[in-house]
């Protein structure tokens, strides 16, 4: 009985995503589905519109933010996983808070901060605050992995006389190698699909593909974004894909 | 193993941990300037603008159309949670008996849908529920109605589309709570006499809820703070308390009713995080014991 519930939620889960596959083929310039016709047209205005100049905004953000958000957050969870103390266990709570925060607060916050600091509008801003974004999911993710290594390790390598940055990347860094792949990704999807702060402290130089799709969503519903979601679709599904052939790999 | 670590620190010559507090505090103070800051004075800001004082919190408890929007916020907010736990609690109790494949076919579409960005979402459920939409077409190309149902710009549509959102926020935590509980209690129950539900209901639900209770809370500090959705499907005529505090800052620049309600809101949220901890691990797994 709750395996049929458990079918129709999926279902209910999936289905209405999957519409947007016919919709990007449609002929008509607004939301609706091909009778018949068949159009490759919403496609060409992906590559043909602006739309791959806000692809490359968004590339840009979230490279350069997974990266800052990566290296600190590694550091903070070695060094936290080292000292292990009520001073780290606190400031692992502010490194946490960026998720714990909704969203629309930092809206707010970042809105009201950027514009005295001149920050509004530039990708140097977007970067800071999708970099804070990320910070609690690789904190996390590291965290994760270092959970099982021993710490005798370390003292060991400090003991042999390695210094505190050798052991840093000749031990520490090669074991917490997964969780730092699953956090940098974690922080690149975080940022790459971040819009309610992208919505208020950019709005022209810096045009992400969140908030080209927000704009798009409001005017008249473009087309387009479902030639864009069935390409997201096909690209998740695929990366999810080989993350199973991947993990079977690692199993054997 | 931890205790270790830190008593050699202390007593042993082998380097002074100068290098870790480096580490930890690097991010900590890139933080507390960068972001600590600017979140502190949006409080501060709705205790000192217009003027000085707790009047933007009166406004909030007597303005009508203020309550109307909170109290439109606690109602989807609720049924959301409802909705969504029922039917993630169905799915992920059947996901933990179900065949090993047909698990993962499940899982796999459960993520799929996870991953898809929340304007991609949103977009759909639009396509499918606007009065052109899909599902009226069918519906009335069936012959079962005349005229369009409405399913945007109403309570139906967000919830509809919050409750997707929300789902495998449930599902995930549920499942992987319950995968712990351990498999041979159930069956020992019936082995003793009890029917399946009187199984299910004194062994298996009670050693659930403490998941229960976590997802619950996290699908409940999700929603009360969601933007994106709502703002669309409700399209104007449902707003949330983020709609409004959006619009405060973008059109009536009323900045103290933004942050005093900004202020509310996240104040409700880390209540609701403090409980939620006592449920589910945020992670801490450096504290296990």
């Amino acid at each position: 009985m709750s395996r049929i519930v458990a079918w129709m939620t999926t279902c209910f889960l999936v289905l209405p995503i999957l519409i947007v596959i016919p919709v990007s083929f449609t002929p008509k310039r607004y939301l609706s589905m091909p009778e018949g016709e068949w159009s490759l047209r919403h496609y060409e205005v992906l590559i043909s519109g602006g739309w791959l100049s806000s692809i490359g905004d968004s590339l840009l953000v979230a490279i350069c933010s997974a990266l800052l958000a990566l290296a600190m957050g590694t550091l903070f969870a070695v060094g936290h996983w080292r000292l292990n103390n009520g001073v780290t266990r606190n400031l692992r709570l502010l490194l946490l808070l960026p998720m714990i925060v909704p969203p629309i607060v930092h809206a707010v916050a970042f809105y009201q901060a950027w514009s005295i600091l001149d920050l509004l509008d530039t990708y140097f801003g977007l970067i800071l605050v999708h970099t804070m974004k990320a910070l609690p999911f690789v904190v996390l993710s590291v965290t994760a992995s270092l959970v099982n290594l021993d710490p005798r390790l370390e003292q060991a390598s400090r003991s042999l006389g390695a210094s505190a940055r050798q052991t840093l990347f000749y031990i520490l860094l090669p074991q917490v190698r997964p969780g730092m792949l699953a956090g940098g990704i974690f922080a690149f999807i975080t940022s790459w699909d971040e819009i309610i702060v992208a919505i208020f402290i950019t709005s022209r130089a810096v045009y992400t593909l969140p908030k080209r799709i927000w704009d798009g969503l409001f005017d008249n519903v473009d087309p387009a974004i479902a030639a864009l979601g069935t390409i997201m679709i096909i690209l998740t599904a695929i990366g999810l894909l080989i993350k199973d052939r991947y993990e079977k790999a690692q199993k054997t | 193993m931890q205790g270790e670590a830190g008593i050699a620190s202390r007593s042993s010559p082998l380097g002074k941990d100068t290098a870790y507090w480096g580490m930890v505090l690097l991010p900590a103070v890139f933080l507390a300037t960068l972001y600590l800051v600017p979140v502190i004075s949006v409080m501060v800001r709705s205790v000192t603008e217009p003027t000085l004082g707790l009047d933007n919190y009166a406004v909030i408890l007597e303005n009508k159309a203020i309550r109307n929007v909170l109290g439109k916020t606690v109602y989807i907010c609720a049924v959301t949670t409802a909705l969504t736990l029922l039917f993630g609690y169905a799915t992920a109790y059947a996901m933990c008996r179900m065949p090993e494949r047909e698990q993962r076919l499940m899982f796999f579409l459960v993520i799929l849908s996870f991953w898809i960005s929340v304007l991609i979402r949103t977009f759909a459920w639009i396509a499918v529920l606007q009065p052109q939409g899909l599902l009226n077409d069918i519906l009335i190309g069936i012959g079962i109605i005349d005229r369009p149902l409405r399913l945007v710009r109403n309570d139906l549509g967000v919830i509809i589309g919050m409750v997707h959102y929300m789902l495998p926020y449930a599902i995930l935590p549920l499942f992987a709570n319950m995968k712990t509980i351990d498999p041979t209690l159930v069956p020992a129950a019936r082995a003793l006499g009890a029917s399946p539900r009187k199984a299910f209901m004194t062994v298996f639900l009670p050693l659930s809820l403490p998941g229960l209770a976590g997802a619950s809370i996290l699908v409940l500090i999700f929603s009360s703070g969601f933007y994106i959705t709502p703002a669309l499907l409700g399209g104007g005529k449902v707003v949330m308390i983020a709609e409004y505090i959006s619009v405060q800052m973008s059109e009536t620049l009323k900045w103290g009713l933004a942050t005093s309600l900004a202020t509310v809101l996240m104040l409700v949220v880390l209540a609701l995080t403090i409980a939620m901890s006592r449920y589910m691990d945020i992670g801490d797994t450096g504290k296990k014991t």
